[in-house]
């Protein structure tokens, strides 16, 4: 009888662990995180596919202050110098165009998969 | 394998066009010879030639607040560059600075800068390079300090000893996958600046990013620089003036001559030898054979300048 309750309480939390570790992976999944390193004037991975939802963090690893912004200027972030990092989130599914504004030639895209 | 055949093989010269590539040494000194102006030869020289015409100065990329191993101390090797200025025998009438004035646009940046720059008593003329252009206002700290007299983006002209200077901004407005940019405003300023002026002026002009493609995979060079250079075309002798690239390449076009000058700040790569264009750490010992001032002497007066062709096109 002792023995079953241990059993039973331990079962519990099992349960209890596996829900909360359930409910920390949900969170992680609504609110995905990606990063694109900016690094000799090239933006890396170039071409970035997402689900819907994702933050994308660029972070500037380059001596060598860049700027990243929308293709149109939809967004556009401060001028980041080394080591600093700006980050967009994504929401709607579809393809950013994205550059650095003051190095032109530094072009890469966000896919947003639905 | 001399910088001439190393451009050859990364292609990045016209065939016959490209001059010469110089790394060593501290400036360069320009005259004007029948309509075409030539360098010379490295500053040192220069200061001991007895200098008959006047001469300005070029100073570019000092990157004010740059701090990274490539120089630690940019504003100690840009005072270096005022002291080399201060100590010409012959004092430039003014200075033009080809832009990247400051590193990060940052108010202190270009405090500093004018600080040092003024400290050669000289009159400066500026043109702001893409740095100069990235504080939240988009290039207002830019223009509070040195857009007073000039148009739209800082754009501008004057006439010094019979010489007409034009200072471009290419570093403004600049379109995804492209290279530097004037625009049509700036295009049309342009074509009404030079409208009524004698083909036999001898025409400076200036700005940050090459006005010619050096490299375009690298971003050197101006979209819309060959509408700037038909309006050019029909002048005698023209000299264009750039900076950005940290390094000295030279070409020679019918009656235009492009330089590129060194920075004060910190070297670049050589086009195509590196994975990209950012800055160079060297030996410490050998930083300052790699960074520089650039001297520009017109002969006013003098036959070579007096003689400028011009061509019917």
């Amino acid at each position: 009888m002792k023995t079953d309750m241990r059993t039973l309480r331990s079962d519990w939390l099992r349960a209890i662990l596996i829900a909360a570790a359930l409910l920390a992976y949900d969170g992680r999944a609504n609110a995905t995180e990606a990063t694109v390193n900016i690094e000799n004037f090239t933006f890396g991975p170039q071409v970035l596919t997402v689900p819907a939802g994702t933050t994308v963090v660029w972070v500037n690893n380059d001596d060598i202050p860049h700027v990243v912004a929308e293709k149109n200027r939809k967004f556009r972030s401060q001028a980041l110098d080394t080591g600093d990092s700006f980050t967009q989130t994504f929401t709607i599914p579809g393809t950013i165009e994205y550059y650095c504004s003051i190095h032109p030639m530094m072009t890469g895209k966000i896919i947003v998969a639905p | 394998m001399n910088e001439w055949e190393r451009n050859e093989t990364h292609g990045i010269s016209r065939r016959g066009a490209l001059e010469c590539m110089i790394w060593a040494g501290t400036g360069v000194l320009w005259t004007l010879a029948a309509g075409v102006p030539k360098s010379l030869s490295l500053l040192g020289e220069a200061q001991a030639a007895e200098a008959t015409g006047f001469t300005f100065l070029q100073i570019s990329d000092s990157h004010i607040g740059f701090n990274k191993p490539a120089n630690p101390d940019a504003l100690g090797t840009l005072q270096e560059a005022i002291d080399k200025i201060k100590a010409l025998p012959a004092q430039p009438a003014f200075m033009i600075h080809t832009g990247d004035i400051t590193h990060l646009s940052k108010p202190e940046e270009f405090d500093n800068a004018e600080k040092v720059i003024g400290s050669a008593g000289l009159d400066v003329r500026y043109v702001p390079g893409e740095h100069d252009y990235i504080d939240e206002g988009g290039g207002q700290a830019y223009l509070d300090r040195y857009g007073k007299g000039t148009k739209g983006a800082g754009w501008y002209s004057f006439d010094d000893h019979g010489v007409h200077f034009i200072g471009l901004v290419n570093v403004v407005d600049l379109k995804a996958g492209g290279l530097g940019r004037l625009g049509a405003d700036q295009l049309a300023w342009l074509a009404d600046d030079l409208g009524g002026r004698s083909h036999s002026t001898p025409i400076v002009v200036f700005a940050h990013i090459p006005l010619w493609t050096v490299y375009a995979d690298w971003g050197w060079g101006t979209d819309d620089s060959m509408q700037a250079m038909q309006l050019l075309s029909r002048f005698g002798s023209v000299t264009v003036l750039n900076g950005h690239i940290h390094q000295i390449v030279q070409k020679v076009e019918g009656n235009m001559v492009f330089h590129t000058a060194r920075s004060t700040a910190f070297p670049q790569p050589a086009p195509g030898t590196a994975k990209g264009p950012g800055p160079v750490t060297v030996p410490a010992e050998m930083l300052r054979s790699l960074l520089g001032i650039s001297t520009v002497e017109v002969r006013t007066g003098d036959r070579e300048l007096a003689i400028t062709d011009a061509t019917l096109a």
